[in-house]
């Protein structure tokens, strides 16, 4: 399906129109209850960020990048993946966390100023949040290439911005994925702005999506408000990658709902009139009126999915602030796989020091 | 007036700019945004986009086009929106700009002054909190500045953007809306290699730099109470680095103290101590001491103050050296 849509004649594959209904042919016919996951799924991040951005406002929680718009991008790709698959997020990823199971206790840690909350839980495949923009994309390679040395019928997912698509380490790293074709599906959320600088500023080309055309592999682009059209996109350079038929490049197209972070005022280079009619593309509600369409929806189901996510999200909350802060050692004892003999000096000094204490 | 360091970094450039039609300033956001911080507020609609220009996120290109922008005579202010994110533009940093006067035996040279805020205590995600001043520091041909005052900032900087050499100013985020101090309206140069006392004292002398002269006054305030008198001196450039200033200090006063938010190993405390020895090793009472950054990745948010060298601290230290 994927080169049904060509980006350089500037086709998007879209499966939902704003009116919820299913474009004939392009529907990837998910059974119901799994419609239904990927619809709690979306409500769940959408709740767990509000949450966050409450929490920051109360001083409970730091700076932090909100997902809010972004729902059908990483809810529909992280519902495609596999438990095998490796995923190399970036730093606004809410969506892709809780789908992938990450405790969302542990994500509010992080976000809270601990790097406990970064230690992925065993068992699942998902790298440290990548801050530095684009840096992900050439690790998430190297992944693909041990996954191909293994021998592993597995694909390595990444995730990255618009505005990482003008970093060298994309460059690089789509480019190696094309040379030694890589089992990858990289994922630009192009959410039309890298803070303040518009889209149009980190590339000339019309598309993102065309950018793979010029390492050698497919790129696609999908609507990014289109769970369906993600998944389905997603699901198919999934399947590439893991039967060794090479890297896939989606740009999603979708647009940033909230500020870039806590710090940010986007009403400083936004108008008010851009985002409303965003606002008219929402992602979950274009997928409520599709399941409304099949049936699956109705008041009575959507009380009981934003009661179940109100409460996943504050057992969440409250779990993240039981969690006690870390020690010296904590900080201390992951510098090296053995302590330096400086080290332990410097944090038996600490120790001390704030024994008497002080700070 | 009486304004924020943002505010008398944003008047340097202002005035520079007005003054010098070669100085363009580029980087992330620093255009409609006025910048991350708002250190270039303004600017944007005062001078053109042309001149402010918002760029791609691509670091090594806005260092690296920079340095092209120079050999058309430009004085190009490339931004980087964090130290923590001027990696991707090291190479162009060490390999070029600060050769390529060496290496065309004076044909070319980089006049760029690379703005980049840094340090900890601002309560920042990861990557946002680093001090890795000496990584540039070692690098020959390059100049490495950090104001600690709004005064300083603007002095420093306008002598940045009229320097032939290039330079990397580094603006610790924790001051720039720290403090208020008056700042003269006119133009005028803080010159570079040259360190200042900031505070006179006869038992000890304070080496420190950016962030750290706050924290240092407090504990000398606090060591003043104790009968102690801390003399401070502020580095101001670092590289090259003003050597006298704080020789002659500790040679007054027999003690000396280096603080700095960097580890403390091959920090810049090290070369410090090193040259004290070298020149003033007779007139020493004690070891040169050092209160740091511990030798540990900087902590998040929550364990932040365990990482960044308080007065506390500092007093500790203060009272060691008075033991001897
Ligand atoms: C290498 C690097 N440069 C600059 C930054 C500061 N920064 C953080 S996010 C961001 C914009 C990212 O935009 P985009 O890639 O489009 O992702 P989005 O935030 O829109 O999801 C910038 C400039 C950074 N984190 N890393
Ligand atoms: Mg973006």
């Amino acid at each position: 399906m994927i080169e049904l849509f060509d980006p350089l004649k500037g086709e998007r594959l879209r499966v939902l129109d704003e009116t919820g209904e299913a474009a004939p042919g392009l529907d990837p016919g998910l059974p119901d209850a799994e419609l239904r996951a990927i619809y709690e799924r979306m409500l769940r991040t959408r709740t767990a960020d509000a949450k966050a951005l409450k929490l920051q406002r109360q001083g409970r929680l730091g700076t932090y990048p909100p997902s809010r718009g972004h729902e059908a991008c990483q809810v529909g790709l992280a519902s495609a993946m596999g438990r095998d698959d490796w995923f190399f997020p970036y730093f606004r990823d809410l969506g892709m966390y809780i789908t992938l199971g990450y405790p969302l206790a542990d994500y509010y840690h992080l976000w809270m100023g601990n790097e406990a909350g970064l230690r992925t839980p065993d068992g699942l495949n998902i790298y440290p949040i990548a801050i530095p923009v684009g840096s992900q994309i050439p690790q998430a390679v190297g992944a693909g290439l041990a996954a191909k040395y293994r021998k592993l019928r597995i694909a390595v997912v990444t995730t990255f911005g618009d505005g990482a698509t003008s970093e060298g380490d994309f460059h690089e790293g789509l480019n190696f994925a094309g040379v030694f074709r890589t089992p990858n599906v990289f994922v630009c959320l192009n959410n039309q702005f890298a803070i303040s600088v518009p889209r149009a500023r980190q590339t000339a080309a019309a598309t993102i999506a065309q950018k793979a055309v010029a390492y050698g592999f497919p790129g696609v682009q999908v609507d990014g408000n289109d769970v369906l059209a993600v998944y389905a996109a997603a699901r198919e350079a999934l399947a590439n990658a893991r039967s060794g038929q090479g890297p896939t490049l989606i740009e999603a197209y979708t647009y940033r709902m909230g500020d870039h972070t806590t710090s940010d005022d986007a009403a400083r280079y936004r108008s008010k009139e851009e985002v409303q009619e965003w606002e008219r593309r929402d992602p979950i509600l274009r997928f409520r009126l599709y399941l409304g369409k099949k049936g699956l929806w109705d008041e009575a189901y959507e009380k009981t999915v934003q009661e179940s996510a109100a409460e996943f999200v504050e057992k969440a909350v409250a779990e993240a602030e039981a969690r006690p802060a870390a020690t010296p050692e904590d900080l201390f004892t992951y510098t090296y796989a053995a302590m330096p003999p400086e080290l332990e000096a410097q944090l038996a000094e600490l120790k001390a020091f704030l024994g008497e204490g002080r700070r | 007036m009486i304004m924020t360091m943002v505010q008398a970094i944003n008047q340097a450039l202002a005035q520079e700019m007005e003054r010098d039609d070669r100085i363009i300033v580029l980087g992330q956001d620093v255009g409609r945004d006025g910048g991350v911080f708002r250190t270039t507020e303004g600017l944007f609609d005062r001078f053109g986009p042309e001149r402010v220009m918002d760029t791609p996120l691509s670091e090594s290109a806005i260092v690296g086009a920079s340095i092209g922008m120079t050999a058309l005579g430009l004085r190009p202010v490339p931004e980087v929106q964090f130290m923590g994110f001027i990696y991707p533009a090291f190479n162009q940093i060490v390999s070029h700009v600060a050769r390529l006067r060496n290496r065309t035996r004076g044909r070319f040279t980089v006049p760029l002054t690379i703005r980049t805020p840094y340090g900890a205590g601002v309560k920042a995600l990861e990557h946002h909190s680093e001090s890795t001043e000496a990584l540039f520091c070692q690098i020959p041909g390059l100049t490495v500045v950090v104001p600690s005052s709004p005064y300083d900032a603007k002095g420093l900087l306008i002598a940045s953007l009229r320097s032939d050499d290039p330079v990397i100013f580094l603006e610790p985020t924790k001051l720039y809306r720290a403090e208020k101090q008056e700042v003269p309206e006119e133009p005028y140069e803080v010159p570079l290699r040259r360190a200042a006392v900031v505070r006179e004292g006869k038992d000890l002398t304070i080496i420190a730099w950016g962030a750290m002269i706050p924290v240092a006054r407090q504990a000398a305030a606090a060591a003043q109470a104790e009968g102690i008198g801390a003399e401070i001196v502020d580095l101001r450039t670092l590289s090259p680095m003003d050597r006298e200033t704080f020789v002659a200090s500790v040679r007054k006063t027999g003690r000396a103290l280096v603080v700095h938010e960097a580890p403390k190993t091959c920090g810049l405390g090290a070369e410090i101590a090193a040259t004290i020895g070298e020149s003033a090793l007779l007139s020493l009472d004690a070891p040169v001491l050092r209160v740091t950054g511990q030798d540990i990745t900087v902590p998040l948010p929550k364990s932040e103050d365990l990482y960044y060298p308080g007065p506390e601290r500092i007093l500790r230290a203060i009272r060691r050296l008075m033991e001897y």
